[in-house]
């Protein structure tokens, strides 16, 4: 029971959140990148968020770490509403943003160093170095990285810290097919492992129906939540099952129509 | 647990090889060098050569002019080119055995014959056509002599010089660094402490000598406290602008792992405003070699500025010659030692700005 209640904190739940930000034409008036937003990630759940560029996806993320401030509207963890950053909720960042100062191995355990916990975890250093197939990196410095290798540091670092609620902005999105689908295996497997509460954006239809239980499906200007679907498919899920073909041509389907509807409101 | 590739093992165990690319950028300079055109192997005669066919020259010439001159005076200078003929003898003959000695000759020579023979055109203006008023501008034998006669009292000048600098340097750079890392980092601090350091600030540190010199007991302390003052403003400022130019992407990504404030200023901020701080250093270190020296040349009485207003008193330009070597010497010495540990520091930076 106890256990249950546990996991029940890292529950997140969004009610008519609104955030604006001032324009860049005229800094005296404001524009609305995300309005009135509400939905709710159960405990443990998966779920992806997609959209396209400039909808307000990385906003979202942003309020739900503690990094910004909402104009309007509740965020909460469990009950709690979320005020400040912790190391509870990761948060993998659209850019890699690797310390240029540290070897990758320090990267890695900046979470550890910055708790104060690194001496009881050091052997997890190894092991997410590991997870990620950067070993023979451990000495070098971000900029002999790749882009991929990069990002795959971030995500160790992200999940060094354990967090109960991980939040991913396009995390695999510089990486070559291969080392995707295995990382998406990996994250998937470290999700079923720890039952931590994740969310999900990326530009990939197949990524969010390959990983997600729910894909809420946004659009631009301002950031609404057009959708959310709920993927009922049994795991591990197969790529080129019918069901997933047929899920996909829904989505493509329903995103084509959502950019011409928004288009359209344009003109 | 996935496998990928690129698995290595622990690389607690066995520590794996560095990166390709890591261990071939040491070795493009190299390669890549102005004298690619030559066998990696061989030295051409022409570098080999330059050294000793340049001090023959101004050998020559120095033997040519100094005929007026008792031999007393010219002697050790004479020596010294006899034995860089010797040592660069010595060196080619050794060097096809030896890697890095011909890769260090290569580097070296060209800069080594034209030092030569700038002693070789400075000993025919002065000694040869005396284009230039004496006593004011002694050739280099002279300079020479006078370096090896005042030798005792060179050394112990430039050991209290570099007593007073490093202790003003050091005083000025702690001083500096917690001063700039609190403007910086809080903005009350900021906003108080910025007209402070605008207006006091860019106030040559030699101005304040005259007010030094009625409040320190000691002409040596107020040197001191000068020499820290002068560091203090640019360390300070390039501190602070590097503090508060630190990537908020790299606050954020801290503060999501979880750090502190101790970890957000100690390990994020400061590692991203160390290039600055070390720009702040050296113009530091410059400014506090002019301040040594006013300051030892008007209140101090020991020391190298000391040593050349002393020598100048008496007329003895050789001395103050000397004297001006041993302190471009002194202080480019300094200055190389600070590059040194700049680009140990600084190690993570190569490859992402021009080095
Ligand atoms: N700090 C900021 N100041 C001003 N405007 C901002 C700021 N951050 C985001 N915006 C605006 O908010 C909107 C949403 O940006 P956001 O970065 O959340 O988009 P996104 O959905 O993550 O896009 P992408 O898929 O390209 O990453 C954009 O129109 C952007 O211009
Ligand atoms: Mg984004």
């Amino acid at each position: 029971m106890v256990a249950l209640a546990e996991t029940e904190a890292s529950s997140l739940r969004i009610q008519q959140v609104s955030k604006s930000f001032p324009a860049p034409e005229d800094p005296l008036t404001r524009r609305p990148a995300l309005s009135n937003i509400s939905f709710s990630v159960a405990a443990g759940e998966l779920v992806s968020l997609i959209g396209p560029s400039g909808c307000g996806k990385s906003t979202l993320l942003r309020l739900l770490a503690g990094l910004d401030f909402a104009d309007a509207g509740e965020l909460l963890i469990g009950s709690e509403p979320i005020s400040d950053p912790s190391a509870e909720r990761g948060l993998v960042f659209q850019d890699p943003n690797l310390f240029p100062w540290l070897t990758v191995r320090r990267n890695i355990q900046a979470g550890l160093v910055a708790r104060g916990v690194l001496r009881e975890k050091r052997e997890e250093v190894n092991e997410f170095m590991r997870l990620v197939g950067l070993g023979s990196f451990a000495n070098a410095y971000p900029h002999h990285l790749s882009g991929g290798m990069a990002q795959r540091v971030a995500l160790a670092r992200a999940l060094i810290n354990h967090p109960k609620v991980l939040l991913l902005d396009e995390p695999l999105g510089a990486l070559d097919a291969f080392t995707r689908m295995r990382m998406q295996d990996e994250v998937l497997r470290l999700w079923q492992a720890r039952r931590t509460t994740m969310l999900l954006v990326t530009h990939d239809i197949d990524e969010a129906i390959y990983m997600s239980d729910h894909i809420m499906i946004m659009t631009p200007r301002p950031g609404r939540i057009d959708r959310t679907i709920s993927v009922a498919l049994d795991r591990p899920r197969q790529r080129s099952s019918p069901d997933f073909l047929r899920l996909r041509g829904d989505i493509l389907e329903f995103i084509h129509f959502a950019g011409n509807a928004s288009t359209e409101n344009k003109s | 647990m996935l496998q990928g590739e690129e698995v290595t093992g622990c690389p607690e165990v066995s520590r794996p090889a560095p990166p390709s690319h890591l261990t071939s950028g040491q070795t493009q300079p190299e390669s890549d060098a102005i004298h690619a055109v030559a066998p990696a192997s061989k030295l051409r005669w022409r570098t080999q050569l330059a050294v000793p066919i340049a001090a023959l020259l101004a050998l020559g010439v120095h033997l040519l002019f100094s005929k007026r001159v008792p031999p007393v005076e010219t002697h050790s200078y004479t020596l010294l080119f006899w034995e860089i003929l010797g040592v660069s003898i010595v060196l080619a003959i050794a060097q096809p055995f030896w890697t890095s000695l011909r890769r260090w000759m290569r580097h070296m020579c060209p800069i080594f014959t034209a030092a030569i023979l700038l002693l070789g055109v400075w000993d025919v203006i002065t000694l040869g056509f005396q284009l230039l008023p004496l006593p004011y501008f002694p050739g280099p034998a002279a300079v020479l002599r006078s370096l090896i006669n005042d030798r005792a009292l060179l050394l112990d000048s430039t050991w209290h010089s570099l007593v007073l600098l490093l202790s003003g340097y050091t005083l000025g750079v702690i001083a500096g660094l917690i001063s700039g890392i609190c403007i910086g980092w809080s903005t009350p601090v900021r906003y108080w402490g910025m007209p402070v350091l605008k207006v006091v600030g860019p106030i040559p540190a030699t101005a304040w000598i005259p007010l030094a010199m009625v409040v320190s007991p000691s002409a040596i302390v107020s040197a001191a406290g000068l020499i820290a003052l002068a560091v203090w403003f640019p360390v300070t400022m390039l501190t602070a602008s590097g503090i508060s130019n630190t990537r908020a992407s790299y606050l954020d990504v801290a503060r999501t792992l979880g750090a502190g404030r101790g970890y957000l200023i100690f390990r994020v901020a400061i590692p991203a405003a160390i290039p600055n701080i070390f720009i702040g250093l050296f113009m530091g270190l410059g400014a506090s070699f002019l301040t040594l020296v006013v300051a030892e040349s008007i209140g101090v009485k020991s020391g190298l500025g000391w040593y050349v207003s002393w020598a100048q008193g008496w007329a003895e330009y050789g001395k103050v010659f000397a004297a001006l070597v041993i302190m471009a010497a002194f202080f480019s010495t300094l200055m190389t030692l600070l590059f040194k540990v700049r680009d140990r520091v600084l190690v993570w930076q190569k490859g992402v700005i021009k080095w």
